[in-house]
């Protein structure tokens, strides 16, 4: 076995998180920081010594943790995990950068959470192992849960249990679900789930299983009103990994565990599952526009991307019926792209907001205007990330969408037609907030006493937007890595397990 | 070549860079230095590209730049096209620019904004030369949105306008109304050809004649003729067609030169190019050519209309602008796609000239743009007050200026086309002439003749603007006259296009109109057998009759027909329409959507019965809130724990 990077990239945040719990408020700051990016350093080689040509895991570790259940510490990666990852441990970089100064009480347990948090969250794109996802997947909840219930707004208890209850309960079913194969196949291994012959009836039922644990995730229409409750109780950096990290796990479920383990019932469930990403994509778009709170904008805003995310991989199997499998690998790599990109835009946008709310302590769209009179290098960000959340290409907002468009209208005229709504309500919702709060003549004495960003807020933004920019000019440095794996998947979702 | 060709829409680009991150360092000077050497820059290697292509006669340059992304098995990639099409655009995008960022030395003097407004002129020249370059969809659809997004900045430069900033949201959403066909049209074209490349399409689109898709229940519809109407949407929303024109007039609300290079000159006409680049899969389909004609004819003649009315001066030429957007439309849907290129680069130079006139006017007057509040400038500023006329001229077509000859050809063209809708659109166009030539002169004879009616302040300090102002003038006046004399016979009816444009053999009004040319000068005494050069001079004279020699008879009109002047003020109510059923019924829906599906349904009704257990869950949490955080932390991996072991051992 070779160096175990994977190991290292999931516990050196877990353990420096509980030393930083441990050393107190004052160092905790110095140590995260050297912790954060020491966790990104250490995922690097995982881009840079990835081999694009193969979908077969990299980058592999295997223990045997629970023998006699076949349980394994299993470990690895491939061109769909690998991106999520390194975009985590980007994420977390940002997130300490954004506390630096702002979290006054008691600093050293929220940050500590949040290095555990990426460390469990590397694990679940990790592993390779059901029942090690499912540990890691529910143990990213502790944090965040913390991380809500401590920091939130006044409303946190409320919300934190909302989003317990919703995530935690969709999870058991998985866990059901993954022990009834067990009974069935006699291991849990992912790889082993993927062969598991199953039949029609079986499929069903495992599907749905998942469906709810990974429908609340990401989170689907109808069962994402957890997702703005979260979202507005939790503090900007719990907002931007809820949204930039969080979310993901949905999304890679569905990739991971859904399409391959229940193909034929994926296929069979495909009209319902375009019809609510659809609903999601419309029906969310309009409610985003009718939002107050700028956090639950962006949340709506966010459901409605991942609707894109959905759309893009259960379009797969309408395209595998009409024989386009190219067609299908441009939609699964659309979904992918649009995780990555959303990642680094609704984090941006979440700390735009959060940068604000520093200073007025209010999320209300009202309280605002004319910001750029203030804060013009601010204002810069703000407008370029909502260009971006709308899309813009030149932007990674529009790589996914555009992909996810071209392969839908492969699929059906009104499939594509109905996404392509959101280049004009996703413009509509955004643009607007951005003409309330950034634009127009100074509001109120508080916009005009406002600061502009100093240079800890300057590069937390700047980074965000480095990457925002990089991937629209060239997303095959994401696009590159994936084929492989995408390919493989799309054998795999092709054939039937029956 | 390659570099040479990258180097095009890259110096600019760095310049923009440069002052947009370092303005505030390098200072007011440096910025205007830097980004004119870039476009100026620009323009050199322009010209070096029209004398390889077009007078060397190089084969066209087809290159990849860089491959953006590959997935499933459709390349997306950066490159360029260069033919003499592309040539035509790169020289007028370039010269406007360069006018236009010499003006704005003098325009933008004591703006605070200097810097940035420098950086966006720049951007844009950048953005638009990728749209005009690109040798594919996907580069096109970048430029596409690029233009429009920094049109976005520049519409609400002044932000702390209103006025200003509803106004390049407004422009901005209602072009991602036509992108949203624009895309669809794209990923129709990716679905039948697999690919992003320009010749890939045009190679592919003979095959798919007589190919349907099925749209509506069981309705097939022929697939090329969807595919271009998709496009055209597109286009639709950047050139401001009818019923997509509405961001155009409210796009004055930015600074006049960007009034000039972005909303007359360039990024609005780049529909028309669009299509004509297209004309190998338009030709196919006859429905879209005439779906494109009433569109434009629409367009030409009652656009217009609105700017007879209009007293802003810089909505004058707006609609203006919509108007001539609407000829080089209908000279598509004619399929004279050579004359419609012809009109935009004439129309570039005349009307550029005259939103700049127009700007000097304002500078003079201190930001004063009603036109009822000027008069007799004409000896004041005297440099604005011929080129005014000069473009004025070219814009109404008088004999033998720029104008003259596109619109001629248009008018011509229509007349000879025989494709459904030709017949009204000849005489929307024969009408729009007369609208064209009253407008302009009514506001010519308001602005520079008659009795000054400013008041006594702005009179004593209205002078001639500065050199960089006046300079941008007369040389956008040359070409506003020459410019068409020059090029008629090779562009329209030489072979200048003969390999970049296709013209079915049915839809060749050029082809025909081109037997009876004979040379530029007896185009001009062919012109006097026509009706449109005595329709011109009639409205001209109207307009003479009205506001110099008679100026009650407005008045009098007014009192009479003061409904017809309403609906046009009201512009046929579009924009009150789009406000109160888009605007706000999508707000309203969305709030319904909100209350009544997320709160009421979803939250209220279906989850409440947990929601009541969520109560109880906090009651619960309430009695472990020791404080303590490790407690609680503690608790609750004991509990997964705890769960996880019963799980697995039961």
């Amino acid at each position: 076995m070779s160096f175990p990077i994977l190991s290292l990239t999931i516990w050196l945040p877990i353990l420096a998180g509980f030393l930083i719990i441990a050393v107190g408020d004052r160092p905790a700051r110095k140590l995260a920081g050297i912790a954060s990016i020491l966790t990104f350093l250490v995922s690097l080689p995982l881009y840079f010594g990835f081999d694009s040509s193969t979908a077969t895991m990299q980058f592999q570790e295997s223990l045997a943790w629970l023998p006699s259940f076949g349980i394994n510490y299993a470990l690895g990666v491939d061109g769909i995990a690998m991106p999520l990852i390194v975009l985590t441990t980007i994420i977390n970089v940002i997130v300490v950068i954004s506390a630096w100064e702002v979290i006054k009480d008691r600093p050293s347990i929220y940050l500590g959470a949040f290095s555990i948090m990426t460390g469990l969250m590397v694990g679940v794109f990790s592993a390779m192992d059901a029942i090690l996802f499912y540990i890691f997947f529910e143990a990213t909840l502790i944090p965040m849960f913390l991380i809500i219930g401590i920091w939130g707004g006044p409303r946190r208890v409320y919300a934190t249990v909302k989003f317990f209850l919703y995530t935690f309960l969709g999870s058991v079913f998985m866990l059901i679900a993954l022990i009834y194969m067990y009974n069935q196949g006699g291991s849990f291994a992912i790889a082993d789930l993927h062969e598991l012959a199953l039949s029609k009836d079986q499929q069903f039922w495992i599907f749905l299983a998942f469906l709810a644990a990974f429908a609340v995730k990401i989170p689907m229409w109808p069962v994402h009103t957890w997702l703005p409750d979260a979202h507005v109780e939790a503090p900007t950096a719990g907002s931007a990994v809820l949204a930039a990290i969080m979310l993901k796990m949905g999304g890679y479920g569905f990739l991971r565990f859904s399409l391959p383990v229940t193909p034929d019932a994926s296929a069979q469930m495909d009209t319902f599952m375009i019809a609510i990403s659809l609903v999601a994509v419309v029906y969310i778009g309009f409610v985003a526009l009718a939002q107050r709170d700028m956090k639950k904008l962006i949340a709506y805003s966010s459901i409605s991307h991942m609707g894109f995310v959905t759309l893009g991989i259960f379009i797969a199997f309408r395209l595998i019926a009409k024989g386009d499998a190219s067609g299908v690998a441009l939609g699964i790599e659309g979904a992918i792209m649009q995780m990555v990109s959303h990642g680094f835009i609704s984090a941006a946008m979440f700390l735009c907001v959060g940068v604000m709310y520093d200073r007025i302590h209010s999320r209300e769209i009202a309280d605002y205007g004319g910001v750029i009179n203030t804060m013009p290098i601010f204002a810069a960000f703000m407008v370029f990330f909502a260009m971006a959340n709308a899309g813009l290409p030149g932007t990674s907002g529009f790589v996914g969408e555009f992909m996810v468009i071209l392969a839908s209208f492969k699929t059906n005229f009104w499939i594509a037609f109905l996404a392509a709504l959101t280049l004009i309500l996703g413009a509509a919702y955004t643009l607007w907030m951005v003409k309330r709060v950034i634009m127009g003549p100074i509001g109120n004495d508080k916009v005009a006493a406002l600061t502009d960003i100093n240079s800890r807020e300057f590069w937390m933004l700047a980074i965000l937007a480095i990457f925002v920019l990089l991937i629209g000019v060239w997303p095959n440095l994401i696009g590159g890595v994936m084929h492989a794996s995408v390919e493989n998947l799309v054998n795999q979702i092709s054939t039937s397990k029956y | 070549m390659k570099l040479l060709y990258t180097l095009i829409p890259l110096a600019p680009l760095l310049a923009a860079i440069v002052t947009g991150l370092f303005g505030r360092r390098i200072g007011r000077d440096n910025a205007h230095r830097v980004t004119i050497a870039g476009v100026a820059f620009s323009l050199l290697l322009s010209c070096f590209a029209f004398f390889h292509v077009v007078i060397g006669n190089a084969a066209p340059f087809n290159e990849t730049l860089y491959t953006w992304l590959i997935s499933g098995n459709i390349r997306f990639e950066i490159g360029f096209l260069v033919d003499n099409l592309t040539v035509m655009m790169l020289l007028v995008v370039n010269f406007v620019s360069l006018m236009v960022h010499i003006y704005t030395i003098g325009y933008m003097h004591d703006d605070d904004g200097y810097q940035r407004f420098f950086c966006y002129i720049s951007l844009f020249t950048f953005s638009m030369l990728m749209l005009v370059m690109s040798n594919n969809f996907l580069q096109l659809f970048f430029g596409w949105e690029a233009v429009g997004t920094v049109s976005y900045l520049l519409i609400g430069f002044y932000y702390k306008k209103e006025s200003a900033i509803f106004a390049n949201m407004k422009a901005f959403l209602v072009n991602r109304v036509g992108d949203f066909g624009f895309v669809l049209g794209i990923a129709g074209i990716v679905m039948y050809t697999n690919s992003l490349a320009y010749t890939d399409a045009f190679a592919a689109a003979p095959s798919l004649v007589g190919q349907t898709i099925n749209i509506f229940g069981d309705a097939e519809w022929d697939v090329l003729t969807v595919l271009c109407i998709l496009l055209f949407i597109g286009a639709m929303g950047k050139s401001a067609q009818a019923p997509l024109h509405v961001w155009l007039p409210d796009s004055m609300e930015g600074p006049t030169p960007i009034s000039a290079l972005i909303h007359a000159a360039t990024m609005v006409t780049a529909g028309i190019f669009m299509v004509s680049r297209m004309s190998p899969l338009f030709e196919l389909s006859e429905t879209a050519l005439s779906f494109i004609l009433i569109i434009g004819a629409f367009t030409a003649f009652f656009m217009g209309l609105i700017g007879m009315v209009q007293n802003d001066i810089k909505r004058v030429v707006a609609y203006s602008t919509l108007s001539q957007l609407g000829y080089m439309t209908v000279a598509l849907g004619v399929s004279a796609y050579s004359a419609a290129m012809f009109h935009l680069m004439t129309h570039a130079f005349f009307k550029a000239l005259l939103f700049l006139a127009a700007g000097s006017v304002i500078i003079a007057l201190h930001h004063e743009q009603d036109i009822r509040k000027m008069g007799g400038l004409r000896k004041i500023m005297p440099i604005t007050y011929w080129t005014s006329l000069i473009g004025s001229l070219a814009l109404i077509g008088f004999p033998g200026f720029a104008g003259f000859y596109s619109k001629d050809i248009i008018i011509e063209a229509v007349h000879a086309s025989s494709i459904p809708g030709a017949h009204i659109a000849y005489w929307a166009v024969l009408g729009g002439v007369f609208v064209t030539a009253f407008y302009s002169f009514r506001l010519f004879f308001l602005v520079f003749h008659g009795e000054t009616r400013m008041d006594k302040h702005t009179a004593e300090h209205a002078e001639e603007s500065p050199k960089v102002v006046t300079w941008p003038l007369i040389l956008l006046a040359i070409p506003s006259v020459i410019i068409g004399f020059v090029a008629v016979s090779a562009v329209v009816y030489g072979d200048y296009f003969k390999d970049v444009i296709f013209v079915a053999e049915a839809h060749d009004v050029l082809g025909e109109l081109a037997e009876e040319y004979h040379g530029p000068l007896q185009f001009i005494s062919h012109a006097f057998h026509a009706p449109a050069v005595y329709i011109a001079a009639l409205g001209v004279a109207t307009a003479f009759l009205f506001y110099i020699l008679a100026p009650s008879i407005p008045a009098f009109l007014d009192s009479r027909l003061g409904f017809l002047r309403r609906i046009l003020e009201n512009k046929y109510g579009f924009d009150d329409f789009n406000q109160a059923v888009f605007a706000r019924g999508s707000v309203n829906l969305g709030r319904q959507l909100w209350e009544k599906g997320d709160i009421k349904i979803i939250d209220g009704a279906v989850v409440n019965g947990a929601a009541n257990s969520v109560g109880f869950m906090a009651g619960l949490a309430r009695h472990v809130q020791s404080g303590m955080l490790f407690h609680y932390a503690f608790a609750m991996i004991l509990g997964l724990l705890a769960m996880l072991t019963w799980f697995l051992f039961v």
